[in-house]
């Protein structure tokens, strides 16, 4: 786990663009405490990417690139809708997979990592929109799941399908008008968070992209369950200013309203009992570490 | 009717497999014609993932430093990278890198007239070869590690160091005999 893999040959550096020249010099590669923090101190794994202005999918794909814990070693893998768009611009391995086929896609390619490197920690990583996940793929979403495949699942939830312009989705609001969507959404939003717990996922949270430390949190959370235990779903919402009427500068007060105990995207967790002693165990080792580095520094002083 | 592609030993100019030896003399001929011979090294060779590439690297840099040096007033060697294959939107610069899904850009921008081929995996390889001959007129060479480019209009096998400090030394011995395209009105690379 480190750069040595991500080294420009000597005799080709002057030529490499900067921003690979960057990546080699600065990036996080490697760091075990990893994190949001590192966002402007240090190369992000994120290069310009074609979002809207302003767009709430943007900060969550830097939070969650600052907090992978693992990037070297992670495969992403992306669906069709706007997540798309900033895939090419990602510096993690990662695969664009058809429509609504992610799960099924990230299924054989952690089987198939964990044959090609028995002794690497690999871990792979879903990041798909909310009509990849629960509409078009729900059934490899679901399947997943119950085969308790050992990967991460990350919806972006914008509540329609944005990309194409505006349709209804099965994470839609009851009664919301889009653009492509005349009538008004007629049933709930799916409570896929609640499907996730009981399809077998070990680890559920459902926020906003509000708070990069907790994104981090949950990242870091997720992927090390999945790593360890079994499957596990983020549900992030990353509203479409654009489809909702919103300026470039109001994504984020939009999330503070949404995520408000009362609102549908107030803070909701589960943690399976394996799951919450695998994270028991992390934190007292991170504590003992602690301990030892402030012993040590106590010693050099 | 398709292309054959070489035997080991072999190599093939338009299609013709002929004896490694002549694609080397006829591959550092178009070098020394052109106006700006280019060489474009690929992730395999600008990524030190193992010893053999670095290797290969320190002799793409020593082919091209030879080109600079062999090449008459009026001539523009360049080595231009090609990082990687993602389509880099919004913003790419074509002319200081070069993306395997718009290579025309740069050979446009650069009025490149020759340009080889190194260590670009071979699925990219052949995209960005088939764009480059259906847009331009440049003259395409690849020094392929595998079993050779059909849609190059030269193209070596089993790149090894070896083969490039090869081509190094074909473009050496012919250095001043071969008379550049300088003054030919369609000079350089058309669209
Ligand atoms: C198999 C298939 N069906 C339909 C489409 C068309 N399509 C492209 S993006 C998209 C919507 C994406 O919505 P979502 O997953 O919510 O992502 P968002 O764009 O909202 O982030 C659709 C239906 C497609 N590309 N492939
Ligand atoms: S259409 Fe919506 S989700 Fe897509 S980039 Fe624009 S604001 Fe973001
Ligand atoms: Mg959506």
């Amino acid at each position: 786990m480190s750069k040595e893999r991500i080294k420009i040959s000597e005799d080709l550096y002057d030529i490499m663009p900067s921003d690979y020249q960057d990546l080699v010099k600065s990036a996080t590669y490697g760091k075990e405490d990893r994190g949001w923090k590192d966002i402007g101190n240090s190369k992000e794994l994120i290069e310009q990417h074609s979002l809207c202005a302003g767009c709430p999918e943007s900060m969550a794909f830097r939070y969650i690139l600052a907090s992978l814990p693992n990037p070297e070693d992670t495969v992403m893998v992306g669906s069709t809708g706007c997540t798309s768009l900033v895939f090419p611009m990602v510096a993690v391995h990662n695969i664009h997979s058809l429509f609504g086929n992610q799960n099924a896609i990230a299924s054989g390619l952690k089987r198939a990592l964990s044959v090609r490197f028995p002794g690497r920690t690999k871990d792979v990583v879903v990041l798909a929109g909310d009509g990849a996940t629960v509409d078009i793929g729900l059934d490899m979403t679901l399947q997943a799941w119950f085969r308790q495949e050992k990967f991460t699942t990350i919806c972006f939830d914008n509540e329609l399908y944005a990309n194409t312009g505006g349709q209804e989705s099965g994470l839609m609001q009851k009664g919301f008008v889009a653009k492509m969507a005349p009538v008004g959404k007629l049933f709930d939003k799916v409570r896929l968070p609640e499907i996730a717990r009981e399809s077998g996922c070990h680890y559920v949270v459902q926020c906003t992209v509000s708070k990069p430390s907790l994104i981090e949190k949950v990242i870091k959370n997720a992927v090390m369950i999945a790593r360890e235990i079994g499957p596990t779903y983020l549900q992030l919402y990353t509203p479409c200013i654009l489809e909702i009427g919103k300026n470039s500068m109001e994504g984020l007060q939009e999330m503070r309203d949404s995520e408000k105990p009362t609102e549908r995207f107030a803070y909701k967790e589960y943690i399976s009992e394996p799951a919450k002693q695998l994270l028991a165990e992390m934190a007292a080792k991170d504590k003992e570490k602690k301990a030892a580095a402030k012993q040590l520094a106590a010693q050099g002083a | 009717m398709g292309i054959c592609l070489p035997n080991p030993g072999e190599a093939h100019i338009n299609g013709v497999i002929v004896p490694e030896e002549k694609a080397y003399e006829e591959a550092a001929k178009q070098f020394l014609m052109a106006k700006v011979p280019t060489i474009f090294p690929g992730p395999l060779v600008l990524w030190a993932w193992n010893e053999k590439a670095a290797k290969k690297a320190t002799a793409v840099r020593h082919l091209y430093n030879t080109l600079k040096e062999c090449v008459q007033p009026g001539q523009t060697p360049m080595l231009i990278p090609m990082p990687d294959y993602r389509p880099k939107y919004p913003k790419i610069n074509p002319e200081v890198e070069i993306n395997p899904n718009h290579p025309n850009l740069t050979i446009w921008h650069n009025k490149i007239d020759c340009c080889m081929f190194i260590g670009v995996h071979c699925h990219q390889a052949n995209l960005a070869l088939k764009i480059i001959r259906g847009g331009t007129s440049c003259y395409t060479i690849a020094m392929c590690a595998q079993a050779g480019h059909e849609d190059a209009m030269l193209s070596f096998r089993d790149a090894s160091v070896e083969k490039i400090m090869k081509l190094a030394e074909w473009v050496k011995k012919l250095k001043g005999t071969v008379k550049p395209r300088l003054t030919s009105a369609k000079s350089g690379a058309s669209n």
